[in-house]
């Protein structure tokens, strides 16, 4: 029997979001009942596709095409590959996990919050699956509504300023995304992803369609210089927003580049290289030393996660100067599966973190760093989680966190000894900065009398860490069914970007 | 032997009214219902009449001054729509503010039949006969409220302005007969094709029919009536104002400049660029620092204008009926946005700060949203009406060549989606200042309901109307 999975997954959450809000805050109870059943369905879904994935077959699985709008020669066309399916899944695995953390934190109107959770949820996975441009830029774009109301009704005290950034910075980054595929429809009379990656350009062209993505994608990513939105989103935002902005929204970024930049503009994007290469060298090094001197602890994570982000950026553009030095496919795939491995690791370990901040803020209503110290003392089970999410943010073998950085340096290993050696660099910083919050923060003295009266974990908390901590362990002992699920997608897009479209 | 059958619907609405006009004569205030009954089934009537003598092919009639076409008759249905629009979200405001007379409802009419007369002009006099009795009604509308200063003093720059205005564009339709030797759109069009149609008389008549355009439709530099009176008229007539007669001025661009002087495109084209440019920036930029949400939304109009004449400035087919579309999804839109003020407002209170909108989502979590779609659909964000609108009208520059000037847009329209999304944040974010329930009538809130979500339904499913837009044009 045909079931449309991936319909399923973008518009059950959509359903279940309508269904809440119309079930409104009067009755939260059965609202978050039903949050948490239709995300959790919505991952039974994902499942499915990756039980139904072969990894094999090079191309796109669960394919569904039907007209959309007729004037555009635009289709409702979704469809799923190596790539979009690991961050599918990384979706649906978190939003579940966010409906959770929120459960008693989220006092007013909590309906609103769980429908706009699930909102996003399916505007998510349908940027994820869209293979129509017009159909992924309605998702893209749509996808900044929820995210505004989140992070500004539930945020800080300073969240009206950070959601009104957050949303003007994407949306500017976004506009002349539309302006290039508006061009590319107009040579390529449909607005299909997949024939834009075989749409002859010419290298002027390339290079303002690379420039006009690259806008896009780096503001989503964020890249060094326009990542000035995240820390102020990441601190204002609630738990929940954090967890899906970092673990998710973030990977967008990425994801655009491996769609879109690299298929559809090849020459551009080897002869701007050494831009990206820049940039994300830029992001790991100096953000690094940055967040070394936050004191607040979700700035500290945010900061991190462009720090992290980069070596997803410099995974998928060292690729040119590997095969341009080694001739070796061997090192330019490593790096590309560094750069996937590292989005989803990251989008594992920077939302247990920010969960874990979740767990002491709303006890103690501070994210600053001084305002605790020995909460080892006072919450043992708790302390070991947050050793655990550093370390693995630090690139503890073992953990997810070292397989993708791992991969990514061996890739620019075969580019260039300097370029690895500073990339590698972050290991050490990334350790320094990140252990030393935990020390500060964990260890040590009971700081105050706050501290001394924390209570540890509940069984909530507890259950939402253990599972994120099992799976950043698992991803990191054995990546072999992640790795394998991309292996025949990235070959093909990796031989697809080295062939000249000129 | 005239051939009625073109003009039926005109011909009814002016029975119509007539028969309006003299029934409401007669009635006490109480019954004053009456009027607003018949009112609306005058447009159902007239609805008809349209739907009924629809044509595929263009019939013109009265020698040659009158034309039904397949998209006059497009754009008739959704002028009938929008008045009705107005007159069901107005009939409670009115009635709690002791406005409640039969003038609103005839004055309306009148209006609207001067749009019908405009969209379906083949001659510059007859759109020069639409465009008045239009004025007319509006200028009369906008003072309607006799015992409003500002109304009057609105009403007042409304008049003289657009007085010179009107001036203007008859001064450029008497140099074009000058050159030409006649009124009627199609020959005007034949003698101004060829090698040297277009010579300097021509041209400064052109110009002057530009300003008259530019005017109507509140571009710059011509708008400055467009704030003072949506900020001074009386709400339901702002909502009459800020919808409908986009129609007309549509109509008359695309008349008089696509139809009548379509191979002198090259030589409007530059200056509808500069009208449009101005129009994107000053709106959008000027908007921000408003505080009065009909003068914010004044401005608003202003730079949508800027969008709609970018699909002018292409000039193809396909970049017409990009124009027509975001006339159309504008007219939805504004309805619902000034829908909304009327629906906050009640006996003494004007919802019409940005203010009162502050923690509507407290009061009533339904129409903040319709709210949020409303504004998210004018910043051009997906899944809204508003963004097809965009994308059509960007389209087709880019496609014409203009991509510098489709960047510009799309720049624009990220400095324009900061005040809407300041409405959201105030309904959303902030506290409320009042905490009144909503005394709106259980009809007005169904109709406003339907129409805001009517911009996600037709975001979602932009095409059956897009379609529409393309096929008449």
């Amino acid at each position: 029997m045909y079931v449309p999975l991936l319909s399923i997954s973008i518009w059950l959450p959509i359903a279940g979001a309508v269904a809440v809000l119309l079930l409104g805050s009067r009755r939260a109870e059965l609202a978050r009942w039903v949050a948490l059943g239709v995300s959790l369905m919505t991952f039974v879904v994902a499942i499915h596709l990756y039980i139904g994935f072969y990894p094999d077959h090079a191309g796109m699985h669960f394919v569904e095409r039907m007209p959309w709008i007729g004037a555009f020669n635009s289709f409702y066309e979704l469809g799923v590959d190596g790539i979009s399916m690991p961050l599918i899944l990384l979706t649906a695995f978190l939003t579940p996990i966010v409906v959770i953390a929120g459960w008693e934190v989220i006092q007013t109107r909590p309906a609103q919050y769980f429908a706009a959770f699930l909102l996003l949820e399916g505007l998510m996975i349908g940027v994820f699956c869209a293979l129509d441009a017009l159909l992924f830029y309605v998702f893209w774009e749509a996808m900044l509504v929820p995210m505004f109301i989140i992070i500004g009704v539930w945020g800080g005290e300073r969240r009206i300023y950070a959601t009104v950034k957050f949303f003007l910075y994407t949306f500017l980054g976004s506009v002349f995304m539309l302006v290039a595929l508006i061009y590319m429809y107009l040579q390529a009379g449909s607005y299909s992803i997949l024939a834009f990656h075989e749409l002859p350009l010419g290298m002027n062209e390339q290079i303002l369609i690379f420039l006009a993505f690259l806008i896009a994608f780096a503001v989503k990513v964020p890249m060094w210089p326009v990542h000035t939105w995240l820390p102020d989103a990441h601190v204002e935002a609630p738990t929940g927003g954090s967890v899906i902005l970092a673990a998710v929204l973030l990977k967008m970024g990425g994801y655009g580049f491996l769609r879109f930049s690299l298929p559809i503009t090849p020459d551009a994007s080897q002869s701007l290289a050494w831009l990206m290469i820049g940039l994300s060298l830029i992001a790991i090094v100096y953000i690094a030393f940055v967040a070394l001197v936050q004191k607040d602890m979700k700035k500290l994570i945010a900061y991190s996660s462009i720090a992290h982000m980069g070596f997803v950026t410099l995974g998928f553009f060292v690729i040119f100067a590997t095969i341009a030095n080694s001739q070796d496919e061997a090192g330019a795939m490593l790096a590309l599966q560094g750069g996937m491995v590292q989005m989803i690791s990251h989008g594992l370990i920077s939302g247990a973190l920010f969960l874990c901040v979740g767990v002491m803020y709303d006890r103690l209503h501070s994210r600053e760093i001084g305002a605790y110290g020995g909460v080892a003392n006072t919450m043992p089970k708790f302390a070991a989680f947050v050793v655990l999410f550093a370390l693995a943010n630090a690139g503890l073998p073992g953990t997810s966190g070292f397989v993708g950085e791992f991969f990514v340096i061996l890739g620019s290993f075969h580019a260039s000894f300097w370029l690895a050696f500073t990339a590698a660099t972050i290991l050490v910083f990334g350790a320094a900065y990140t252990l030393w919050m935990v020390k500060r923060v964990i260890f040590g003295e009971v700081g105050n009398d706050g501290v001394a009266a924390l209570e540890d974990v509940g069984r909530r908390e507890f259950l939402i860490l253990g599972i994120l901590a099992v799976s950043v362990l698992a991803l990191g002992v054995w990546p072999d069914p992640l790795v394998e699920a991309m292996d025949t997608t990235l070959r093909e897009l990796l031989a697809h970007v080295m062939e000249s479209k000129l | 032997m005239i051939d009625y059958y073109p003009a039926a619907a005109e011909i009814f609405l002016a029975t119509a009214i007539c028969v309006v006009l003299l029934v409401d004569v007669f009635l006490r205030d109480e019954q004053r219902m009456i009027t607003y009954w018949l009112s609306l089934a005058a447009l159902l009537g007239t609805a008809a009449c349209s739907a009924l003598f629809f044509v595929d092919e263009p019939v013109t009639t009265f020698f040659g001054s009158f034309v039904a076409d397949a998209a006059s008759g497009v754009l008739k249905l959704v002028a009938y729509v929008a008045v009705a629009l107005v007159f069901v979200y107005s009939r409670d405001y009115l009635a709690r503010r002791n406005l409640f007379k039969g003038e609103f409802f005839i004055l309306g009419l009148f209006g609207l039949l001067g749009i019908m007369v405009m969209v379906s002009a083949h001659s510059l006099l007859t759109i020069y006969l639409g465009l008045e009795l239009l004025s007319l009604s509006l200028y009369a509308l906008v003072a309607f409220n006799r015992e409003s200063a500002t109304a009057a003093e609105s009403a007042m720059k409304f008049f003289v302005l657009g007085a010179i205005a009107s001036g203007t564009l008859l001064y450029g339709i008497s140099l074009l007969y000058g050159v030409t030797g006649t009124l009627e759109i199609g020959t005007l069009a034949e003698r101004l094709s060829g090698p040297d149609g277009m010579g300097i008389p021509a041209l400064v008549g052109l110009a002057f029919i530009v300003v008259g355009v530019a005017f109507k439709f509140g571009a710059v530099p011509f708008h400055m009536w467009v704030p003072d009176v949506y900020q001074g008229a009386p709400t339901p007539v702002t909502l009459y104002i800020g919808s409908a007669p986009k129609i007309a001025a549509f109509a008359l661009a695309w008349r008089v400049l696509v139809e009548g002087l379509g191979d002198a495109h090259a030589s409007w084209q530059g200056m509808l660029i500069v009208l449009s440019i101005l129009s994107l920036a000053i709106g959008n930029i000027v908007a921000i620092a408003q505080t009065n949400l009909k003068r914010m939304l004044a401005y608003s109009t202003i730079s949508h204008v800027g969008f709609i004449l970018m699909g002018f400035i292409a000039g193809s087919d396909d970049a017409l009926s990009a124009a027509l579309f975001y006339t159309v999804s504008y007219v939805i839109m504004a309805a619902a946005a000034f829908g909304m003020i009327l629906l906050l407002s009640r006996e003494g209170f004007e919802a019409e700060q940005l203010e009162d909108f502050k923690g509507l989502n407290a009061r009533s979590p339904w129409f903040a949203f319709v709210m949020l779609m409303i504004m998210f659909s004018m910043a051009g964000v997906p899944p809204f009406i508003g963004f097809y609108a965009k994308l059509l009208v960007l389209g087709s520059l880019i496609d014409a060549g203009l991509v510098w000037f489709a960047v510009l847009g799309v720049l624009m329209a990220v400095v324009g989606a900061f005040y809407y999304l300041r409405v959201v944040w105030y309904m959303y974010f902030d506290d409320p200042l009042d905490e009144a329930p909503i005394a709106a009538p259980g009809g007005m809130r169904v109709v406003l309901s339907v129409n805001g979500l009517g911009l996600l339904v037709l975001g979602v499913f932009p095409g059956y109307l897009l379609e529409l837009c393309m096929r008449v044009l």
